[in-house]
C-alpha cells in the first residue's frame, strides 16, 4: 500500500511538468508580454527590470526561458514577480488567506453536498417512480442546468434588489462584512460568515448535486435487488434495518471514491461564482491576473489548479483502495 | 429509428397475428424512450429551440444589431389588452424616454394618443434571409391603422438600444451550435485515439494513454479562460474567435472520451465475435468499423447528447466572463456579459432574461440525454 501511494504521488511530477510546459507555451503565445508592459510602467525601476530579465532569461529564446522559469521554481520555489502587484507571485495568488478560503469553500461545499445528496438519493431509491422521486430528480437536474454565474446573479438580484437586505444592514458580496476582516473570531463573526456563505453553498453545491443523487439512487437500487437483501427481508428484519444496515453500507462506496474527483471540480467551478460574489479565492486572483495579462501569476495559477486536480485524483485512488479491499496495488 | 419499410411492417403484422411479438432493437429503444415522459418533453423543447434558431430573424421583429438610439435600456414594452374596460385586440403605445432632472432616473413614458395594434406576418421590416430568400417578412410588428410603426421590445433593449428578444433568438444559434461543433471535432479525435489505443495496445497505447492523462490533468475552465484571453489578444474577427473557442473546447474535452472508448474496445476486442471475424480473415479496419464501433454507438449517442448541454454551460460561462464569443456575434452567455454588476441589474432587470434561455435549453438537453441513456442502457457510465 505504501509503495502504491509513493508511486502514485511521484507520478504527479511528470504530469505537472507537461502541464507547466503547456501553460508556459500558451502564455508566451499570447500577444503582449511582461517586458513590454513593464517598460511602460514608471513604477518599475530599470534595475528591477534587469534583475527579472537576468533571472528569467527574458531576452533568450523560448525554450531557454522555459528552462529558467522551471529552474527558479524547482530550486528556489520562485515563480517570479507579479507585474500587477509588484509582489512575488505566490503572495499575489494567495493574498489575504485566499488559499485557505478556497479550500474552506471547496471542502464545506463538498460536505454539504454529501450531507444532502446521500439522504435524498436514499429517499429517491426507496420511493422509486413515486411522484416524490420525480420531483427530487427534477430539482437535481434543475441545479445541474442553471449556470453557476446566472444562479449567483439571480440570487444577488433577489437579495439586494427584491428583498433589500441592505435595509437590515446586511451585505451579500464577500465572505464577511468589511468590519469583520482581521477581527478576532466571535459569534457575531461566525454568524456573519454563515450569512455570506449560504448563497455560495447554494450556487456551487447545487451544480454537482444531481450527479451525486443519481449515483446514490442507482447504486442503492442495484444493491436492493441483490440476494442478500432478500435474505435480510426474509429473516423478517425491519425495513429500515434492511435499507440502512445492509444496502446503504455497500451502495455508498462509489460515492466515497468520487469525493476526490469532485473536489477539484468545486475549486475550478467556484471561479465564476467567486468573481460575481467577490469571494477571496485563488480563482479571483487568477481572473484578475488574466485581465491584466499578469503572465507569471497566470502560469502559477494554472499550475495551482492542475495540482489541485491531480491531488483530487490521487485522493480518489486512495479512497477507492481504502473502501474496496479487492483493489490491487501493483 | 422506428421507421420500418412497408414490407417489414407487413411481415411483422403477420407474425403478430400468429401470436409472436418481435421488436427490433431500434423499436425497443424507441418504446423505452417514449416511456420517459420528461425526456419527451425535453426533446420537444430541443426541437422547438432548433426551429426558433433557424427562423430567428423572422420571429424577431428587428435585425439583431439594429440600434434604437433613443431606446437605450428600454424595459419590455407593455402590451395592452383592454380598451375602455372592454377586451380589445392587443396593442401597444409608442414610448418616449424622459429623464427626471432631480434624480437623473431614466424612464419611458407611453404616448397614449395613438394605438399600435400587433399584427402578424407583416412585411416591410428589416431584411433577412429566410429559407434561401431575402425577405422583409416578420412574424409580428406593432402598427397603427395609418401604417406608422411603434417599437415593440418583447424583452426590452440593451444599452445600445438593441432588441433583446431578437438578440436572444439569434444568440440561440451560437449557443446551440457550440455543442454539436465541438462534438464534430472532439468525438472523431477521441474515438480514433481511444480505438487505436485499445485495439493495438503496446507502445501506441502507452503513448496515447499518457497523452490522455495530461489532458485530464489540465484544469478545464482556467485553461479555457487563458485560451480565450489569448484569442482576444490577437484581435481576430468574431467568427474566428468563435471557431477558436470551439477548437479550444474540443481540444480539452477529447481525453475523457478516448479513455472510455479505449476501455470499451479493450473489452469488445476479446469477445468471441471479434475472434470469429479475425479467424474469417477480416482485416483490422473492417473489424474496427463493422464489429467494434457498432457496439459503442449507443454509448456515443448518449455521450453526445450529454456533451451538448455541458458545452453550452461552459461556453456561456466563458462568454459571460468575456473570454468566449465576441461582438458582433452573440450568444446567451455573451448577452449576460452586460449583467456583470448589481447596479445595472437593479436598474434594468430584464438583461438577466437570456439566462432563462440557457436554463431551459440545458435542462431540455439534459432530460433528452437522460431519456436516451435509460432507453439504450449503455454500459452504465457516470
Amino acid at each position: 500500500m505504501l509503495t502504491y501511494i509513493i508511486r502514485r504521488t511521484l507520478y504527479m511530477l511528470p504530469l505537472l511538468l507537461v502541464v507547466s510546459l503547456i501553460s508556459f507555451t500558451l502564455i508566451k503565445i499570447m500577444p503582449g508580454d511582461f517586458l513590454t508592459q513593464a517598460r511602460l510602467n514608471p513604477q518599475i525601476t530599470e534595475e528591477t527590470l534587469q534583475q527579472q530579465i537576468d533571472r528569467f532569461g527574458l531576452d533568450r529564446p523560448f525554450i531557454v526561458q522555459y528552462w529558467y522559469w522551471l529552474k527558479n521554481i524547482v530550486t528556489r520555489g520562485d515563480f517570479g514577480m507579479s507585474f500587477d502587484t509588484k509582489m512575488p507571485v505566490f503572495k499575489t495568488l494567495f493574498m489575504g488567506n485566499r488559499l485557505q478560503w478556497t479550500i474552506f469553500i471547496a471542502l464545506s461545499t463538498l460536505l454539504l453536498q454529501y450531507l444532502f445528496a446521500i439522504p435524498i438519493g436514499i429517499y429517491s431509491a426507496t420511493h422509486q417512480y413515486k411522484p416524490s422521486d420525480h420531483i427530487v430528480t427534477f430539482f437535481g437536474f434543475l441545479g445541474l442546468s442553471i449556470p453557476n454565474f446566472f444562479f449567483a446573479l439571480v440570487l444577488l438580484w433577489l437579495l439586494v434588489v427584491v428583498f433589500h437586505v441592505g435595509n437590515f444592514g446586511l451585505t451579500v458580496a464577500g465572505v464577511m462584512d468589511m468590519r469583520y476582516y482581521g477581527a478576532p473570531l466571535t459569534w457575531g463573526k461566525i454568524v456573519n460568515i454563515l450569512w455570506h456563505m449560504w448563497p455560495v453553498w447554494l450556487v456551487i453545491g447545487t451544480s454537482g448535486m444531481a450527479g451525486l443523487i443519481r449515483l446514490m439512487r442507482g447504486n442503492l437500487l442495484d444493491t436492493l435487488s441483490l440476494p442478500y437483501v432478500k435474505t435480510a427481508r426474509a429473516k423478517g428484519l425491519r425495513e429500515w434495518v434492511v435499507v440502512y444496515k445492509h444496502a446503504v453500507r455497500n451502495a455508498i462506496n462509489p460515492l466515497v471514491t468520487i469525493l476526490g474527483l469532485s473536489l477539484p471540480n468545486l475549486v475550478s467551478g467556484s471561479i465564476v461564482t467567486a468573481i460575481i460574489l467577490n469571494l477571496p479565492t485563488v480563482g479571483l486572483s487568477y481572473f484578475a491576473a488574466l485581465q491584466r495579462q499578469d503572465e507569471n501569476v497566470i502560469m502559477a495559477g494554472l499550475l495551482f489548479f492542475s495540482l489541485f486536480l491531480l491531488l483530487g485524483n490521487l485522493l480518489a485512488d486512495f479512497l477507492l483502495a481504502w473502501v474496496d479491499p479487492r483493489i490491487r496495488y501493483d | 429509428m422506428a421507421r420500418l419499410s412497408r414490407k417489414k411492417k407487413k411481415k411483422q403484422r403477420q407474425l403478430e397475428e400468429q401470436g409472436y411479438v418481435s421488436r427490433s432493437q431500434g423499436q425497443m429503444i424507441w418504446q423505452a424512450f417514449r416511456r420517459h415522459r420528461v425526456g419527451n418533453v425535453g426533446t420537444i423543447i430541443v426541437l422547438l429551440f432548433l426551429l426558433v434558431a433557424i427562423f430567428a430573424q423572422f420571429i424577431g421583429p428587428y435585425h439583431f444589431s439594429t440600434q434604437f438610439r433613443k431606446h437605450s435600456f428600454s424595459p419590455p414594452t407593455t402590451v395592452h389588452w383592454r380598451d375602455d374596460g372592454s377586451l380589445s385586440r392587443p396593442y401597444v403605445y409608442a414610448t418616449e424616454r424622459t429623464i427626471d432632472m432631480a434624480t437623473y432616473q431614466v424612464s419611458y413614458v407611453e404616448d397614449t394618443s395613438k394605438k399600435y395594434y400587433i399584427r402578424f406576418f407583416v412585411s416591410g421590416g428589416s431584411e433577412h434571409r429566410l429559407l434561401g430568400f431575402t425577405s422583409t417578412l416578420h412574424l409580428f410588428a406593432a402598427r397603427a391603422d395609418d401604417g406608422s410603426e411603434a417599437e415593440l421590445f418583447v424583452l426590452g433593449t440593451d444599452q445600445l438600444g438593441r432588441d433583446m428578444f431578437t438578440r436572444c433568438l439569434v444568440g440561440s444559434w451560437v449557443s446551440l451550435a457550440v455543442g454539436p461543433l465541438v462534438i464534430l471535432i472532439s468525438f472523431p479525435l477521441g474515438i480514433l485515439l481511444g480505438g487505436v489505443s485499445g485495439y493495438y495496445g503496446g507502445g501506441v497505447d502507452m503513448f496515447i494513454q499518457r497523452a490522455c492523462e495530461v489532458m485530464l490533468a489540465i484544469p478545464a475552465l482556467p485553461i479555457l479562460m487563458a485560451m480565450g484571453a489569448a484569442l482576444r489578444g490577437f484581435g481576430l474577427s468574431a467568427m474566428m474567435v468563435f471557431f477558436g473557442v470551439i477548437l479550444a473546447l474540443a481540444i480539452i474535452s477529447w481525453g475523457g472520451l478516448a479513455r472510455i472508448i479505449r476501455g470499451q474496445v479493450l473489452a469488445i476486442r476479446e469477445m468471441d465475435f471479434v475472434t470469429a471475424a479475425r479467424a474469417a480473415g477480416a482485416h483490422d479496419l473492417r473489424i474496427v468499423l463493422r464489429h467494434i464501433i457498432p457496439n459503442v454507438t449507443s454509448y456515443l449517442v448518449v455521450a453526445a447528447t450529454l456533451t451538448i448541454p455541458n458545452m453550452m454551460l461552459t461556453e456561456a460561462a466563458l462568454s459571460f466572463l468575456g473570454y468566449g464569443i465576441q461582438e458582433p456575434m452573440t450568444s446567451w452567455g455573451q448577452l449576460l456579459n452586460a449583467a456583470t454588476n448589481v447596479g445595472s441589474i437593479e436598474l434594468h432587470p430584464w438583461i438577466l432574461i437570456p439566462g432563462a434561455f440557457i436554463v431551459v435549453a440545458v435542462l431540455a438537453f439534459n432530460f433528452m440525454g437522460d431519456a436516451l441513456r435509460d432507453a439504450v442502457d449503455p454500459y452504465s457510465i457516470l
